[in-house]
């Protein structure tokens, strides 16, 4: 668990459209210089007395440490139910209470291996500032976004700035390559002889993701997403089966444990039609005849 | 300055304000955000016997004012808890109430006869016995739903803890009536009582047209039941101000997420009271809810915390 952590009362910045998402900018003072890419905030939605009570959580999309604002936060936000509808109708200087820096970031190597990132929809918006960091280090970095259409695509211009190489794909083939990100991805890794493979999109990406890497002699590092209700470690809302080191599965928390896991450790097989069943062999599992 | 101090069947703590259990997980998450020092006391998640693993997700879904949980008591178990949890609490200086369960009575008191043994157990201010779980031997029916189970744990719990430490029963408010199983844990050794647990609810998902929770069914909290909360310790501190039963101290829990809030169930007649949900919404909320409460009092014109304890029965106007 990383231990830095804020809370403060940002005030909004800038509220752009962009495609079919919102990109937020608010101030968080002491945030930026906390976190790392893959870390995620979570905002209180509604007000003081708003009867929203749970916290949204968002990737952190980029952080200043200073500027015109003092520090600030971005993220990227689908509205989606009340909540994100909300945030994304906030206007400059209107307040939003943060938290953040939370959970742990995407894991860096130690060489300067050729990597690939892949983005599903805004699960893009943290592989930019991912992607600047590894370039940093020497790693060669391709990214391959998709998205259902083209409005949901993010950060395409932004990535062919932060990467050697971007590969883009839609469900309806509205840009780039007709198909899933699984479609081009394979290629893409078997080219670069990439060592990891970094993901943020929806879960059933992740696994895809984590599959034809795997295939490929390469590590996936995912970050999922999870229902999160306090979004720092006190609920257990957010846990799912993920294996140890040692080889034993346990309901982690994926918010302080995560969001960032190594892909292969996921128990993948244990979600299906929306719900993620307790498997057999986990720590704890309920043993015939009750608990 | 206000005294917050307050007294629970002998033990003195600094000022009223807890935790819930389950909703502050075992101290360091919240450390992060406020010294759980300040607190009052520090109420631990509820510690099993064995490790579990807890339900199937989604395991959440919110709700108008507040959400339905059902975590299925997942936790590490009690000698882990001992070993790593309540030993990090010992060592900053935490008091802690320790919350309890099992699967039988008896299971309740294998896992506080561990608790008892462990070198961290000079931090313990109290055993909270989450009597609204389950009783496995009695087909699963939750204990606090049936006063004789209550009492049977409660008898079990009072005799392995040692004397001084108090041991504090924690009721559902899903009963015809609370004053009964009240009454009944009271009479098998229970130094007081926290109200309330979660009250049972569903929530459907309008899309799939089918539960939204794994487990189907899950507990409502947040400031939607602070009505019901606040009933619950009304009426048995009523009860026990009639004589009904013995007096006992209550510690009030369910909605607060202000210091106002927290003072409505401290006029009912709670000596303590426990922060849950609303610690979801602002990692800061018990720290914050001890300050607002302080200044309540201060507002009141009294000195004391003491003097708030229960004041409504006595400015209630009889028709
Ligand atoms: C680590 C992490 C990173 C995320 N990053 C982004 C991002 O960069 N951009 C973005 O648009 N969205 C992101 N999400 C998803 C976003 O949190 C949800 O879309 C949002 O919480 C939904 O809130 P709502 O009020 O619109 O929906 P509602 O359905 O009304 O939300 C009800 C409750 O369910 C939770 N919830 C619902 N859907 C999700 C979900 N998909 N994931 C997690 N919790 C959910 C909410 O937090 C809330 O507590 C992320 C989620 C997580 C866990
Ligand atoms: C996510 C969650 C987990 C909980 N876990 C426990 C638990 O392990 N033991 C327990 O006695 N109560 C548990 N509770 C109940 C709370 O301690 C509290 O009694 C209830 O939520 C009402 O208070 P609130 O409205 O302030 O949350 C839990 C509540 C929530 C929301
Ligand atoms: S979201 Fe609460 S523990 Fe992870």
């Amino acid at each position: 668990m990383s231990a830095g952590v804020v809370q403060t009362p940002g005030e909004v910045v800038a509220n752009r459209r962009v495609g079919a998402y919102h990109h937020l900018t608010v101030t968080a003072p002491g945030l930026a210089e906390l976190a790392h890419p893959g870390q995620f905030a979570a905002f209180a939605v509604g007000g003081e007395t708003s009867a929203t009570l749970l916290r949204r959580c968002f990737s952190i999309h980029r952080v200043r440490p200073t500027g015109t604002y003092g520090g600030t936060l971005d993220v990227v936000v689908a509205a989606h139910g009340p909540g994100t509808q909300w945030l994304t109708g906030l206007r400059t200087h209107d307040a939003v209470d943060v938290v953040g820096p939370l959970g742990r970031p995407f894991p860096l190597p130690a060489d300067p291996v050729p990597c690939v990132l892949v983005g599903g929809g805004y699960g893009s918006a943290p592989l930019f500032w991912l992607a600047e960091a590894l370039r940093e280090r020497g790693c060669p970095v391709e990214i391959v976004l998709g998205a259902a259409s083209e409005d949901r695509l993010f950060g395409v211009v932004e990535a062919r700035r932060s990467a050697d190489r971007v590969h883009v794909t839609t469900d309806d083939g509205s840009a780039g390559t007709r198909g899933r990100v699984t479609a081009v991805l394979g290629e893409v890794l078997e080219r670069t002889g990439a060592a990891v493979a970094y993901a943020c999109g929806p879960m059933a990406m992740l696994r895809a993701v984590t599959e034809v890497a795997s295939a490929h002699g390469a590590v996936a590092q995912v970050a999922v997403e999870e229902s999160m209700a306090c979004g720092v470690g006190v609920c257990m809302t957010c846990v799912m089966p993920v294996t140890g080191n040692d080889g034993v599965t346990r309901m982690v928390r994926s918010c302080v444990e995560g969001p960032v896991f190594r892909g292969d450790r996921v128990r993948w097989d244990a979600f299906a039609d929306g719900i993620c069943r307790v498997p057999d062999d986990a720590v704890g599992a309920p043993r015939a005849g009750g608990h | 300055m206000v005294d917050m101090s307050t007294t629970l069947a002998g033990t003195v703590l600094p000022n009223p304000v807890m935790t819930a259990s389950g909703c502050a997980a075992n101290g360091k998450e919240l450390n992060r955000f406020f010294p759980v020092t300040d607190l009052g006391a520090f109420v631990t998640k509820t510690v099993m016997l064995d490790p579990r693993s807890g339900r199937p997700t989604p395991r959440m879904a919110e709700t108008s004012s507040g959400m339905l949980n059902s975590i299925g008591l997942q936790g590490p178990g009690i000698d882990a808890f001992v070993e790593h949890d309540l030993a990090w609490l010992a060592e900053r200086g935490a008091r802690v109430l320790v919350s309890v369960a099992g699967n039988t009575a008896e299971e309740f008191g294998e896992v506080v006869q561990r608790l008892v043994a462990s070198p961290a157990f000079s931090c313990v201010v109290g055993v909270e016995a989450n009597i609204s779980c389950p009783n496995v031997a009695n087909r699963g029916l939750v204990f606090a739903c049936d006063p004789v189970s209550s009492e049977q744990v409660v008898r079990i719990v009072r005799t392995r803890v040692p004397e001084g430490v108090p041991v504090v029963a924690k009721l559902t408010p899903d009963v015809t009536d609370i004053v009964a199983v009240a009454e009944a844990a009271v009479r098998a050794g229970a130094d007081g009582l926290t109200m309330i647990n979660t009250l049972l609810g569903i929530v459907i998902d309008t899309d799939l047209l089918r539960p939204q929770l794994a487990g189907v069914t899950g507990g409502l909290s947040g400031p939607a039941v602070r009505p019901v909360a606040v009933r619950a310790v009304w009426q048995v501190v009523a009860a026990m101000r009639e004589g009904r039963l013995p007096t006992a101290p209550v510690i009030g829990v369910g909605g607060v997420r202000t210091g106002r809030d927290a003072l409505e169930l401290v006029a009912a007649g709670a000596a303590a009271v426990q922060v849950g949900t609303a610690t979801f919404n602002d990692p800061s909320a018990p720290r914050r809810v001890l300050a607002e409460l302080e200044a309540e009092v201060a507002r009141h014109g009294v000195d004391r915390f003491a003097d708030l304890v229960g004041i409504a029965h006595d400015r209630m106007v009889r028709p």
